[in-house]
């Protein structure tokens, strides 16, 4: 089975979560997740990229961090990114991200996501190993 | 399942009471249907709320309440800063001075339906909306903080509006106490094209037409009859707003400890009112709410512009402008005895009865109007706030229908080319850049408003003044 994301529900708004055996690529899968509120990843061309740095003090604070991070750099560039490579360090995460302007005509946006939230958020080792990055954003 | 501790006060009042570390009980405002449907989480984080230092009163929710971060939304609450009081950016949300106001037109019913296309049209093509819409308007440094300390006011004086438009407006149109430099650059960063936009998700723009009227008297006060056309706007303090919430959340988790506030939940994230930390959140907290009044000024203007294109006649007074995710100083009676508290309203709008020296002379005698948002397809209701409202909530209401179903639900219940067809079959016209946020704003995922204000009314936090249905819908 390869690295997945998918959306849980909440009441208001949705939750994103990724899961994958590494908990760099749980982060990238989180990220996909994110942009799969937005549109379908897929639309999204790799055409030019953004690098990131974040840090917090826990695990958890650095997964909202680092959605928080692609929220703002989408909302001041106006792009969307399809394609992720995160690299961690303890509580400090380097990332590249891979997206293109938005084209509405194309990508067809829902909605914009104004922040990652700390609710249902969790970092955490599944029974089987693998690694589960989630959170409910706000849209 | 701390809903289990439910108990019945009056027939539109439950209490859950204090138990473990909660310093108040958790009070909720709603008939028996709907605290049977509300979410197990609601009364989870009402009763989570109860337990953060200098609270006053009790933790309250309002009938439209639903599962929120930290706070529910619905959700209100009083600090007392001299008893350690806190002041929680969770507790005030992502989307700072989200808001209703509400335009005269001056036009029928059967004036609108001869123009309704050509305006939905004008509307949707004038009004920026949706995911990577921009406004034409750009801001520089200076520009920007003279925006974040002047609100509406620093609007009109751009030339979006007018003294009139200000005394409509919750602060005369400009909160005090703003401190610009509080607001991170990355925060003005992200504003910097985005004056004068709605946003998406829930946000909207409406034409509609009053179809109903309660109280005569308060409909006179306001200016409005049956068959009167309005038009509605529901937006807030865009990407501003929610970088300074997304900031000040991350810093107040880290500080809360060394504050000795324990948090049941990080999402109730708060300071002390009276640390630096707080004190620098109201200063960015309150030119957010500066923001939001502003962008809510812009897109008056933009509305107007396409009435005088479209219908020159029609003359778009402000009757009252609304924010519903607020932390306001504001004095209250405790005991009789008047103490100076700050009020915070997570989803839930300010309703001051008659007699209250914030409103406008020319509402003074008759109460504040609220303004109840619905959903795409169903009723809004503009409200007043009464005497009764001071000795409920802090003279609190509801602020809209509330949702009943996630967004991931909706979509996989409904279609939005369907919904947009079922809804123009009944003389509603949707404009909207995407058909799947129609699907996820779909009137069906949402709570029957009209129960919530029923709800809202009976309990006394706000009596009915008129109901308006939609006639055209700009979604973001």
């Amino acid at each position: 089975m390869d690295a997945y994301w998918q959306h849980f529900p909440h009441e208001a708004d949705i939750g994103v979560a990724g899961v994958a055996p590494e908990l760099a690529a749980a982060f990238e899968q989180a990220a996909l997740g994110l942009i799969a509120v937005i549109c379908e990843p897929q639309r999204v061309r790799a055409l030019s990229t953004v690098d990131f740095i974040c840090s917090a003090p826990d695990k958890e604070l650095l997964l909202v961090d680092w959605l928080n991070a692609l929220i703002f750099e989408m909302a001041t560039r106006h792009m969307l990114f399809s394609r992720f490579e995160v690299q961690l360090e303890g509580t400090q995460l380097h990332a590249r991200a891979w997206g293109e302007v938005v084209d509405v005509a194309r990508h067809q946006p829902t909605v914009e996501v104004k922040g990652a939230t700390y609710t249902e958020l969790k970092v955490f080792q599944q029974p089987d190993g693998w690694w589960r990055a989630q959170c409910v954003v706000d849209v | 399942m701390v809903q289990q501790r439910l108990t019945q006060r009056s027939e539109f009042e439950w209490e859950i009471a204090p138990v473990g570390a909660m310093r108040v009980p958790a009070v909720f405002f709603a008939s028996k249907a709907l605290i049977d449907a509300m979410d197990a989480k609601v009364f989870e984080q009402a009763c989570n709320v109860a337990t953060l230092p200098g609270i006053v009163q009790a933790s309250y929710a309002m009938p439209d309440a639903h599962w929120g971060y930290g706070f529910p939304i619905g959700g209100v609450a009083a600090f007392d800063a001299e008893a350690g009081g806190v002041v929680s950016a969770g507790g005030v949300g992502f989307d700072i001075s989200c808001g209703v106001r509400t335009l005269h037109t001056g036009l029928t019913a059967a004036q609108l339906e001869r123009i309704k296309i050509p305006l939905a049209d004008a509307l949707f093509e004038h009004v920026p909306a949706g995911v990577g819409s921009t406004g034409t308007l750009r801001l520089n440094d200076k520009a920007m903080d003279a925006m974040l300390g002047g609100g509406a006011q620093w609007a009109a004086e751009q030339g979006f509006g007018s003294a009139a438009d200000l005394e409509r407006i919750e602060e005369h149109g400009r909160m005090s106490g703003a401190v610009p430099g509080a607001v991170s650059a990355q925060a003005k960063k992200r504003q910097r094209d985005e004056m004068g936009t709605l946003g998406s998700g829930n946000h909207y723009l409406e034409v509609q037409r009053v179809v109903e009227v309660f109280d005569a008297a308060a409909a006179a006060a306001f200016g409005i009859k049956v068959d009167d056309v309005v038009v509605s706007i529901h937006c807030g303090s865009r990407g501003l707003g929610h970088q300074i919430g997304t900031e000040y959340l991350k810093e107040m988790v880290v500080a809360a400890p060394a504050y000795g506030i324990h948090l049941p939940d990080r999402e109730l994230a708060s300071a002390p009112i009276d640390s630096p930390l707080g004190q620098r959140y109201l200063g960015a907290m309150r030119s957010a709410i500066n923001c939001a009044l502003a962008n809510r000024q812009i897109i008056t203007h933009l509305t107007r512009e396409v009435f005088a294109r479209i219908t020159p006649q029609a003359r778009l007074d402000l009757l009252y402008d609304v924010s519903h995710n607020t932390c306001k100083v504001e004095e209250h009676l405790i005991d009789g005895r008047p103490q100076r508290l700050f009020v915070h309203r997570k989803g839930a709008t300010r309703a001051f009865g008659p007699g209250h020296r914030e409103l406008p002379e020319t509402l003074r005698a008759i109460g504040q109007p609220v303004l109840i948002g619905g959903s795409m397809g169903t009723s809004s209701y503009i409200l007043v706030g009464t005497k009764e409202s001071e000795t409920r909530a802090f003279s609190s209401a509801c602020h809209g229908a509330g949702r009943a179903m996630s967004r991931h639900a909706a979509t996989r219940q409904w279609h939005g080319r369907n919904v947009v067809d079922e809804l123009a079959a009944r003389g509603i016209l949707i404009r909207s850049p995407s058909l799947r946020g129609v699907a996820e704003e779909a009137p069906g995922a949402y709570k029957d408003v009209s129960a919530v204000v029923d709800a809202a009314d009976a309990a006394g936090l706000a009596r009915k003044v008129a109901r308006l249905v939609p006639v055209v819908c700009v979604k973001g």
